[in-house]
């Protein structure tokens, strides 16, 4: 990210300290992760430690240190989600992609996270998969909502 | 638009906004909820604004409102003055509404609800059984108003509780309108609300802030979402009448970083809110001033927790501090901070502009007004529901949800999210008030309700809970940060069939300590989910520990998947699916399914149409 482009949200916000999580998020939506320049060069802005950066990036869920890949599929494991299987929706997407929850696959194509309640629990278990919504979804249904192949056999 | 500078001018602009409605004008309200929204009610307010523009004839106004409740049904349409509602509405549908309903008067059948139990079609909204059994007080006005139109909500008589207070009242009166209102805070403790405000008035120090907690953590619930995205000014109202009765005039918001929409829809009412002069200097004429701040979040459930949210609010780590200075009297910037749920907020101008005692005749007689729940898992009618506090579970299971699909058999509802506890069918009757629910072992939270069936394990919600407060810990104590920990492992232990004798025990041994020695709430309450269960469903832990069964099918490493030789007519599907490769068998012959390949993913269970795949 250009610098001047980071100095725009920062000036957005007016420098002020206690917008920095609304600043990262600009950056994280920007960017899908914090680069390592860019937090240096928040951390001169708003006169922070770089230490206090990195401690807030990474005890908030929303930040990533680390690029995220070109699809974002994210599982809700609310409790909604949970009760009606959504663990199981989770364990074979892992498997699919060969990645754990919070990690990116290797060729960059898929990120995946978990979410907990997007407000549509009537659709439990959902699963994200870049803004759009697949409601009741199933194991077996995992390649079809990651467009990975043809659709399979439907109860 | 031009600034109100006193209550006069606001009153005349309201009855302006008033005769410009006729009662005859159709309004067609979409839900745009984020239930109904991932059901796809974009695309059919698109749709439904483009065939208003075909017909040129008709005058029709258009509304993307938020939610209505009813998510289960979405996406759902609304069509006023006659009330009509239509259910799962299509983009397709669109023509036909606006040249039948609109223009014919005919009510189209098949967009109908149906009363799964008298099988007859409901034509209007406040007929069906689902908003029939409630009472929505606060939630009633998100089907009404755009959420983006400051004048919606104005002519809703919105903000006229401000200008009363701001008129005629002393701050104190306000304290103890709403002391006598008997409002309890919705955010979690149930704590009372003009006791709070009360102390944060008389606390020494300048300024004071209040606070908006839109955090909303627990990860079953969403009625804080569906609040500030359908009625946001409701939110606002009430937190500047209580800047007033608190002698703030420096407010925030801290919003969850998840709600996109509820942070676009409060700043749109904020920057309206000042143009026409509620927030700001000398409002309505009154020499009042006050504004508010908008404070995201960073997807941390401990930030909920009124310490930590203000250390966060301050630019700090969101970890929680030792209580013994409340942060009323010392907060953000050891300034007075007065804290309150969005749903708290909410019920404030209610309050003022019908009274305390119209008020306090709602509910118990020690938890007044209503709650909003959000009704969802094992149930027929997933929504927001509002009911008067006392209202039984069984009331709100069964007659407004609709009860359990599948004809399964109810086993337990849970409230209070991570911090609340599981309630078995044998206290259905219970009537839903804050201290009957925590007598029960549970508690109201900010009103997650998640109804859970014979399916459901209850040994592995309990998993879930300290799962996600492991994740969610803040680290700072080590009761919490360590206890957790060993009590999940113990919980892992139990569902993967290698539990011992005493665990149980053992269980409820660190869940006192933790309760006594955390720093904070989510510590202290976190052992909750675990001795609920323990305490009404002992038998299913000790079904995993002694017999190694998992009775509800859900634990993996209990469950084994087989198929019925008399029943499988060799359809070849679930070989298809399996992922693994463990399913072998000839065309037309029963299949088998090796249980050193399976990795019991479950799916030829869910693929098989003849349930000739067993789990068990
Ligand atoms: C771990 C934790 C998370 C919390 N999360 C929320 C939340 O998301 N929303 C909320 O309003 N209150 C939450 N609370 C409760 C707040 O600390 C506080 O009691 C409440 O916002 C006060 O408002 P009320 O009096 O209107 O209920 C949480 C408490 C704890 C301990
Ligand atoms: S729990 Fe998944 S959407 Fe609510």
């Amino acid at each position: 990210m250009k610098k001047a482009a980071v100095d725009k949200i920062i000036d957005s916000y007016g420098a002020d300290r206690s917008q920095i999580i609304a600043i990262l998020n600009e950056v994280q939506d920007e960017e899908r992760y914090l680069p390592e320049e860019t937090l240096k060069h928040i951390a001169e802005r708003l006169k922070l430690p770089l230490a206090q950066l990195y401690s807030i990036s990474t005890f908030y869920r929303a930040f990533s240190l680390v690029p995220k890949g070109k699809h974002q599929c994210t599982v809700c494991m609310g409790t909604a989600c949970h009760v009606r299987g959504s663990d199981r929706v989770l364990s074979e997407i892992e498997r699919v992609l060969k990645v754990k929850s919070g990690e990116t696959t290797k060729d960059r194509e898929f990120s995946l996270d978990t979410v907990n309640c997007v407000g549509a629990c009537a659709l439990g278990p959902l699963v994200i998969v870049d803004k759009e919504y697949h409601g009741g979804a199933s194991p077996n249904q995992v390649p079809t909502i990651l467009g990975k192949s043809k659709p399979t056999a439907k109860k | 638009m031009k600034k109100l500078n006193n209550f006069q001018e606001l009153e005349q602009y309201r009855q302006q906004l008033k005769k410009q409605v006729a009662a005859d004008q159709v309004v067609i309200s979409v839900c745009g909820g984020s239930g109904c929204l991932a059901f796809g009610g974009e695309k059919v307010a698109a749709a439904l604004e483009k065939e208003i523009k075909k017909a040129a004839s008709v005058k029709v106004q258009l509304k993307l409102t938020g939610c209505h409740g009813f998510c289960e049904k979405g996406p759902l349409v609304v069509i006023r003055p006659q009330g009509i509602l239509y259910t799962k509405v299509k983009p397709e549908d669109a023509a036909e509404i606006i040249s039948e309903t609109v223009v014919n008067q005919r009510i189209i059948d098949r967009l109908l609800y149906k009363d799964p139990v008298s099988k007859q079609k409901i034509t209007k909204e406040d007929e069906i059984p689902f908003y029939k059994n409630q009472k929505r007080i606060i939630f009633g006005s998100n089907g009404f108003i755009d959420p983006t139109s400051i004048d919606d909500y104005i002519g809703i008589d919105g903000y006229a509780a401000l200008a009363k207070a701001l008129k005629g009242m002393k701050p104190e009166q306000v304290i103890s309108e709403v002391e006598k209102a008997g409002l309890r805070g919705r955010g979690g403790g149930g704590f009372p609300t003009a006791l709070k405000w009360k102390t944060c008035r008389n606390a020494p120090g300048e300024p004071k802030y209040v606070i908006i907690n839109a955090d909303e953590g627990d990860p079953g619930a969403y009625m804080d979402r569906s609040v500030l995205e359908g009625n946001p000014h409701s939110v606002l109202e009430g937190l500047i009448i209580g800047a007033y009765a608190i002698g703030s005039s420096h407010g925030f918001i801290y919003i969850r970083h998840e709600y996109p929409l509820a942070l676009k829809n409060f700043q749109t009412a904020l920057a309206k809110a000042r143009e026409y002069g509620f927030l700001g200097k000398n409002i309505l004429g009154s020499g009042f001033d006050f504004d508010v701040q908008v404070n995201q979040g960073g997807g941390a459930f401990v930030c909920g927790e009124s310490s930590a949210l203000m250390a966060s609010i301050e630019g700090k780590l969101g970890e929680p501090r030792a209580k013994y200075v409340h942060t009323v009297e010392r907060g953000i910037w050891d300034k007075p901070s007065n804290l309150n749920n969005v749903e708290t907020w909410a019920n404030v101008p209610i309050i003022i502009n019908k009274g305390a005692d119209w008020y306090a005749r709602i509910g118990t007689d020690r938890s007044k007004g209503t709650k909003i729940f959000s009704l969802v898992g094992k149930i027929n009618n997933t929504g927001l529901v509002e009911v008067p506090m006392g209202v039984t579970l069984k009331h709100i299971v069964f007659d407004i949800g609709g009860g359990i699909p599948n004809k399964k058999k109810f086993k337990a509802v849970q409230t209070g999210g991570p911090s609340g506890g599981c309630l078995p069918e044998s206290l259905l009757d219970l009537q839903v008030d804050f201290d009957r629910l925590t007598d029960a072992g549970s508690m109201m939270g900010s009103g997650g309700m998640i109804v859970m069936d014979e399916d459901t394990c209850m040994v592995d919600v309990a998993r879930y809970f300290l799962n996600f407060l492991k994740d969610e810990s803040c680290g700072k104590c080590t009761p919490c940060r360590e206890g957790i920990r060993q009590m999940l492992a113990i919980l892992n232990r139990i569902t993967e069939g290698k539990g011992l004798e005493g665990d149980v025990e053992q269980l409820q041994e660190m869940s006192g300590g933790i309760m006594d020695a955390a720093l904070c709430a989510l510590g202290g309450t976190s052992p909750n989910p675990v001795m609920s269960t323990i305490k009404y469903f002992r038998n299913e832990y000790d079904a995993h520990i002694r017999d190694h069964k998992c009775p509800a099918g859900v634990c993996k490493a209990l469950v084994t998947y087989s198929i019925d030789p008399q029943k499988c007519i060799g359809c070849g599907v679930c070989l298809k699916n399996c992922s693994s490769g463990a399913i072998k068998g000839a065309k037309k012959k029963p299949h088998k399914i090796d249980p050193k390949k399976c990795i019991k993913c479950g799916i030829c269970y869910e693929v098989c149409k003849f349930g000739s795949v067993k789990r068990s």
